[in-house]
Formats: C-alpha cells, sequence, structure tokens
C-alpha cells in the first residue's frame, strides 16, 4: 500500500503544501509536480549533478534526497533565476555568452551550483573554483568555458577587474 | 520514485530506538548518499528504511567536560571541514572527508553513514583509525562506546547491534593533543572517485622536537575494513627524525597490511603506494609538528 506524507516547503519562494509519496525523490517531487523541468534527470545516483538544486542555501543533488525531508526547507531551482518578464540572469547570459553550454543537459546543475559561490561572495582562486564546481559532468565543453562564466560573473559581481 | 516499502521517520534519538525495536528489519538511512544509491541498484531494493536524517540533535561538534572532541553522527563533511574544533585539534579529519565525493556529497553525507556503511574506501575512516576515535551508540540499554577498531567487523559489517543507532564519534583528548597528522588520497581523478588507497598518519614528538613519541597510521582499503599498522608505528616510537625513521617505517607497513587484487588496481601496486603514501604522510606530519629531519 502506497505511503503518503503530507509537507510543507517553499519552492522558488512560493509557499506550497503537497501530499506526498514517500518513496519521490525531490527530483521526482520538483519534476513531476511541480513541473520544474530544469531539474534533469542525469545518472540518478547522486555523480552527474545535473540534478542539482539549492536547499536552505546549499547545493544537493536532489536525485538522492528523499521529497519527504523537504518538510519545511527553502528550496531553489534555475527557475527562480529568470527576471519577471523572463529576463536571463547575469550568469545565465555568462554562461551563453562564453559558450558555456552545448547539448545544456548540465547547464542548470552547474548554474545552481555557480549561484551558491556566487552568492558567497568570496573571489575564489581557479583551483578553488575547479574543486567547488567538481560537483558536476560535462560531456561536451571540456569545462573551461564554465569555468570562465562563473569566474567573469564573480569578478563583475564583485566589483573587481577580471585577470 | 525509489523501490522502497516503507519509510519510518525518527526526530528524535528515543524515537528512532523506538523504531529500531518496533521494525528490526528495517535499514537505517542517513543522508542516503549509500543507502539510496543501493536502493536504485537493487542491493536494497524493496525494504523498509528508518530515516533518521532530520534528528538535529545528532549534528554537530563540540567539546565535553573532558576535552574529548564529539562529532555528531549526522553531522555533514562540509560542516567537519569547516568546524573550528577540528581545524584546531584534527585538521586531518577535516581535509580527509574534504575528499569525499564531490561538494554536494560533501553535503549530504554523514561521519556516521560512512563509518556504518562499513567500507575499507571511506575517506573519514583511516583518519578515525589513526587517531583512536571512539564509536557512540544509542539503544535501548542506553549508550555504548567502543573504540573503532572494534567497531568494524568485517567487509560491509559493523558492531550495530539491534535496537541501536550510532549517535557520536569521539576523538579523546590524549590522542589529538600535542598530534598532527596528514591524510593522503589515491585515487584516479580529484573529485567523485574512491580511494585505491587511503593513508593517514600522525605523530607527536618528544619536548625537545627532536625524536617521535608516538606514531600512529592507519589505511584504507589495504585489506577487507581500514587497518592499523602496527609494525610501522613500534619502528617509529622513540627514535630520531632522519631519513632512517621515514624509510624503516614505509617499509615496516608491508608486515600489516594486506591489500587485494580489484579492478581498481593490483596488489602490487596498492603495496607499492602504501608504502609512499607512508613516507609521504609521515614527512607531512612531521613537518606539521615542527620536526625537522636530520
Amino acid at each position: 500500500m502506497t505511503q503518503y506524507k503530507h509537507i510543507r516547503c517553499t519552492i522558488n519562494g512560493r509557499e506550497v503544501d503537497r501530499m506526498i509519496d514517500v518513496r519521490a525523490s525531490l527530483t521526482d517531487l520538483l519534476r513531476n509536480d511541480f513541473r520544474l523541468t530544469s531539474v534533469k534527470k542525469g545518472c540518478e545516483v547522486g555523480e552527474c549533478g545535473a540534478c542539482n538544486v539549492i536547499i536552505d542555501g546549499r547545493c544537493y543533488n536532489s536525485c538522492i534526497y528523499l521529497a519527504i525531508w523537504a518538510d519545511g526547507k527553502q528550496i531553489r531551482t534555475l527557475e527562480s533565476l529568470l527576471g519577471p518578464n523572463g529576463e536571463l540572469s547575469d550568469i545565465q547570459q555568462a554562461f551563453v555568452d562564453e559558450a558555456a553550454v552545448q547539448c545544456g543537459f548540465c547547464t542548470p546543475g552547474f548554474i545552481m551550483t555557480a549561484v551558491e559561490i556566487l552568492e558567497s561572495g568570496v573571489p575564489y582562486t581557479d583551483d578553488q573554483l575547479r574543486k567547488l564546481l567538481s560537483g558536476h559532468l560535462c560531456r561536451c565543453t571540456g569545462y573551461e568555458n564554465i569555468l570562465r562564466a562563473v569566474k567573469k560573473t564573480m569578478y563583475r559581481r564583485l566589483g573587481m577587474e577580471m585577470p | 520514485m525509489y523501490d522502497i516499502k516503507a519509510i519510518y521517520e525518527a526526530h528524535s534519538v528515543s524515537e528512532a530506538v523506538a523504531l529500531r525495536q518496533a521494525h528490526p528489519e528495517a535499514d537505517i538511512i542517513a543522508g542516503g548518499s549509500d543507502v539510496l544509491v543501493q536502493i536504485r541498484e537493487g542491493r536494497r531494493a524493496g525494504k523498509e528504511l528508518i530515516s533518521i536524517y532530520l534528528i538535529d540533535q545528532l549534528r554537530g561538534i563540540s567539546l565535553d567536560q573532558m576535552d574529548n572532541i564529539r562529532i555528531g553522527s549526522l553531522t555533514c563533511f562540509t560542516d567537519i571541514t569547516r568546524n573550528h574544533i577540528i581545524q584546531r585539534y584534527i585538521n586531518v579529519l577535516g581535509e580527509a572527508v574534504d575528499q569525499v565525493g564531490g561538494p554536494q556529497i560533501r553535503n549530504i553525507g554523514t561521519i556516521g553513514g560512512n563509518t556504518c556503511n562499513g567500507v575499507t574506501s571511506a575517506d573519514s575512516a583511516s583518519t578515525l583509525f589513526a587517531w583512536d576515535a571512539i564509536v557512540e551508540l544509542t539503544g535501548p540499554e542506553g549508550v555504548r562506546r567502543v573504540p573503532i577498531q572494534d567497531f568494524y567487523l568485517r567487509a560491509g559489517k559493523v558492531d550495530v547491534r539491534p535496537g541501536e543507532l550510532q549517535t557520536a564519534i569521539l576523538i579523546p583528548r590524549e590522542s589529538y593533543e600535542n598530534c598532527h597528522g596528514h591524510y593522503i588520497k589515491y585515487a584516479m581523478r580529484n573529485a567523485m572517485d574512491i580511494a585505491t588507497l587511503g593513508c593517514s598518519v600522525n605523530v607527536s614528538l618528544s619536548k625537545d622536537r627532536k625524536t617521535i613519541d608516538r606514531a600512529r597510521i592507519a589505511y584504507g582499503v589495504a585489506g577487507p575494513i581500514p587497518l592499523r599498522a602496527k609494525t610501522a608505528e613500534a619502528f617509529a616510537r622513540g627514535r630520531e627524525l632522519n631519513e632512517d625513521l621515514i624509510e624503516g617505517f614505509a617499509q615496516a607497513v608491508l608486515d600489516d597490511i594486506h591489500p587485494r587484487d580489484s579492478w581498481r588496481a593490483a596488489k602490487d601496486f596498492r603495496e607499492h603506494i602504501a608504502v609512499e603514501c607512508a613516507r609521504r604522510a609521515l614527512r607531512e606530519s612531521i613537518r606539521l609538528a615542527g620536526g625537522e629531519l636530520v
């Protein structure tokens, strides 16, 4: 017999409550119940980072996060970055400008990690950025353009000249 | 959807113990980065789970009245690395768990899960062995403490008895005082990889910093469970800091370790890197302790 749990959480700034199947991953919840399809189903074992979302300010692979644990949490997905008229945020535009997107499957996950990095307000070195981005797999770009997009946005937000 | 029969959620340790007694067949799930993957693989499919992830009292790091370090079992790797008590007294543990998986995994993965999983390659395990950590378990009869060497029974099997759950990992004061250590993870890539071999060394030096008072060394993936290299430790005791110490210590580990051939690496190769890691980790530990080789 299917077991359900009632949860309340905030998704992209909106308070929601749902009766959910306890077997659901957070990826299942976000995609199926809320149509947040930026949250990709990649490896589904926590290796590729395509399903990455921000929960209470930190990045998690939502594929290996049970939906029942989302109760009371603040969850952010890529969809939250768009402006009121669908404008891209600076980090999304930087991915476009730097050709950091090819097939695009890894992009939402990478960008949410970039959001956590950028919001920390810390000027990271290249090696630190590489390590912070290391929880994502991209099979197209070779990572350099992704690193450059994050770095460029980091310097711009810090009001510093990019070396 | 995961293939899970039922989930029972605990919000406190006493609730978890009660659920453990009520559902003896159920597996415990902490952060889930091992358990959920094993459900997906089919190894744990269709099981009942007791979720302890929401027990906030099991998170955090503190010093107790005796100045022992207490790490709540649900403390995630990221929080261990960033914690000031860890950075001050046992920085090597923070460095070791900073090499687990990638950033998202280190946010969800817990030190309790890493040890209860019972695998030899766990990045926290060799350092916990090398620092004589104590595992605290809470069950229907109360609290039980076990040295980590006795907690690991065999590959994949740890000493968590019916009704119990692991509630903390303790690092005794006499273990960390005046002690400096270094961990080396040997793997094929820097992130999202499992150790081919892990080596954790720590030393405390004599007052004049000329000789070794105590050296400890533990390995992951040098046997079915993490292990200490006692022959090497005995060799180092009381010796002066010189190249003979480094070489004798490193070669002596071969008497203690027994790695195997696996698809990740051959036995011979693991022995080779075990010796080299012992050399490098001992050198670095001595440097961190303020000693100089003569």
